[in-house]
């Protein structure tokens, strides 16, 4: 592969609803020269703060679907008996629980099930203000294939990327699962928001484990540290054993939530939090030479 | 009976509610479907009684037997099998253990082997409220077959309440479905309302009831309040937006623990949902 001139960035929190979001954005704000990929891509929401302006939008075809045609099914129950997904139930294929291995279509002996591609979510490139890229995805209600959804959008995104881009930021989906490791994936650098919670410890802990596979420069922002000092002191301590530094800390605050609700980037609305990044910003950037 | 809590959007207070639930009605069943990243055990505290290891199972191929007709790849549609010519190789986390390849092998080289995707864990909590977690496999890319294992455990003849997982895939869908009812939990920022309509998406298309609670409410974010009116959406309750809840909340305290005007709120939400749920869906357990 040629050297490129970027480097990645993916934020990560393990737990659900720590910030990760209103942190890309706060990025967004404030650097130049980048791209931003939204691979949350069931729940998309960092486009309510970026207001993009969408530019193209492509059809995303997540993997094949069973469907039975009933003028030609003798009910034999073939398909029923080798679907692994409990998919068939009365001869008709639910399209939510049909994971798209084809065996059914692949075994009847009538020929009766048909198997074709079915469209399972959409994902738009746009631009923002300042002429960014920006991407992000909607996965259909109840689909699944979500990491091959991330892994086609950062595809799109990482293929078309302007030749001296500096950082390409990637605001990651919760848990550990499929669509976390497909973000993971070609990522340089790792930002981790948890919050001092049992909760949140717990959760940073298992990402960190799974972190820890990839080996890659990581850093951990401790969002509402002031909520509970212990557990904070805890992030701190845990946060030296497994040698990922944090690398900032922000104050509970209405603000932010406030700054979400008016739909502004928290840089914008505090001077204080505004700093505090550039801090944050100036390590992390310091990885990337 | 089975309740699930859902939300769509990470962090919306799925678990706080869920495990508030379990901790008002006491006599009932808990169940962590989050398996990802588990939180129930540390609001509820159980004292866990039996763990049970987990497995999907993979194709296994004997190569005394293959002889590289390459029909497993023809039929694995998640490519998960290559062939090297003097090997065919399984990429583990790309297989849905559908079976195809190992029925359509023609010369019956491929069999099932077992793979550990996590724990099943079982305990009790409070007084009486049976709780079971499921703990994925750290690298494990798929939820979705120990929840299915998790959701087996359930039992006629209690209220089964399932803490799902967050999001609108695959994982959120197997926790929610074949509920009686769904608690959506929502917030006061656009962020929880987006997310929420996303899974008020998911419940119309698999025909599950809901109703929705909005946690750390904030009267100035109207425009969720309107959403929910508009649609004629049931809203259950409002749990306000305190740095107290939260403080409770990152020591693993429970709010309805300490705030008894709380408390007899979600005593009331229970009696509610019971009476949204059809009479016949009661008596059935």
């Amino acid at each position: 592969m040629p050297d490129k001139s970027y480097k990645q960035i993916v934020v990560l929190s393990g737990k659900g609803g720590t910030g990760k979001t209103t942190i890309s954005a706060a990025f967004t704000g404030l650097i130049k020269s980048k791209v931003i990929i939204d691979c949350d891509v069931d729940a998309a929401n960092l486009h309510l703060l970026l207001k993009p302006e969408r530019i193209t939008s492509h059809d995303y075809y997540g993997g094949k679907k069973a469907s039975i045609d009933k003028t030609r099914c003798d009910e034999c129950g073939l398909c029923e008996s080798v679907c692994s997904f409990d998919a068939i139930n009365n001869f008709d294929v639910d399209p939510i629980s049909c994971e798209g291995c084809g065996f059914c279509f692949r075994i009847c002996p009538l020929n009766a099930i048909s198997f074709n591609q079915v469209k399972t979510g959409s994902y738009y490139e746009c631009l923002l203000e300042d002429g960014t890229k920006f991407y992000f995805a909607k996965l259909s209600p109840g689909e699944g294939n979500s990491g091959k959804l991330v892994t086609e959008i950062k595809k799109n995104a990482l293929d078309n990327l302007p030749g001296d881009l500096k950082w390409v930021i990637v605001d990651g989906p919760p848990g550990i699962g499929c669509p976390v490791n497909a973000s993971i994936s070609s990522a340089d650098i790792v930002v981790i928001v948890t919050e001092p919670t049992l909760s949140g410890i717990h959760d940073l802990k298992r990402l960190v484990e799974l972190i820890g596979k990839f080996n890659l420069k990581s850093g951990i922002i401790i969002n509402k540290y002031d909520l509970n000092q212990d557990v904070t002191s805890q992030i701190y301590s845990f946060s030296e054993e497994c040698n990922i530094p944090v690398i900032g800390k922000i104050r509970f605050s209405k603000k932010f939530t406030n700054a979400i609700i008016e739909g502004k980037s928290i840089i914008e609305t505090d001077e204080n939090i505004r700093n505090e990044f550039i801090n944050i910003w100036e390590q992390i950037s310091m990885w990337g030479k | 009976m089975v309740i699930t809590v859902a939300s769509g959007k990470g962090g919306t207070g799925k678990t706080t509610v869920a495990a508030s639930m379990a901790d008002v009605l006491n006599d009932c069943v808990y169940m962590d479907g989050d398996v990802e990243e588990p939180n129930g055990h540390i609001l509820l505290n159980p004292e866990i009684k039996l763990t049970e290891k987990v497995f999907k199972t993979l194709p296994s191929i004997d190569f005394g037997k293959c002889d590289f007709c390459g029909k497993c790849i023809e039929v694995c549609e998640f490519n998960a099998l290559i062939n090297l010519k003097s090997e065919i190789i399984l990429f583990e986390e790309m297989c849905h253990s559908c079976g195809a390849c190992i029925y359509f092998c023609p010369q019956k080289a491929i069999s099932e082997v077992p793979k550990e995707i996590g724990v099943l864990r079982y305990g009790t909590a409070k007084d009486n409220i049976t709780f079971f977690d499921g703990i994925l496999r750290i690298g494990e890319p798929s939820a979705v077959p120990l929840l299915k294992r998790l959701k087996s455990k359930i039992e006629n003849g209690k209220i089964t309440i399932i803490d799902s997982p967050p999001g609108t895939s695959c994982s959120m869908v197997e926790a929610v479905k074949d509920s009686d009812y769904c608690v959506l939990v929502t917030e006061s920022t656009p962020f929880g309302l987006n997310d929420l309509k996303l899974a008020v998406d998911v419940l119309k298309i698999i025909g599950i009831p809901f109703g929705i609670i909005i946690n750390k409410y904030q009267p100035e974010f109207r425009q969720l309040e309107e959403y929910i009116t508009a649609n004629g959406f049931d809203l259950l309750l409002k749990i306000p937006f305190e740095r107290e809840i939260a403080e409770a909340y990152s020591k693993g305290i429970l709010p309805v623990t300490y705030k008894p005007e709380l408390r007899n709120h979600f005593k009331k939400l229970m009696t509610e949902i019971s009476g949204k749920i059809k009479p016949e869906k009661v008596n059935a357990g």
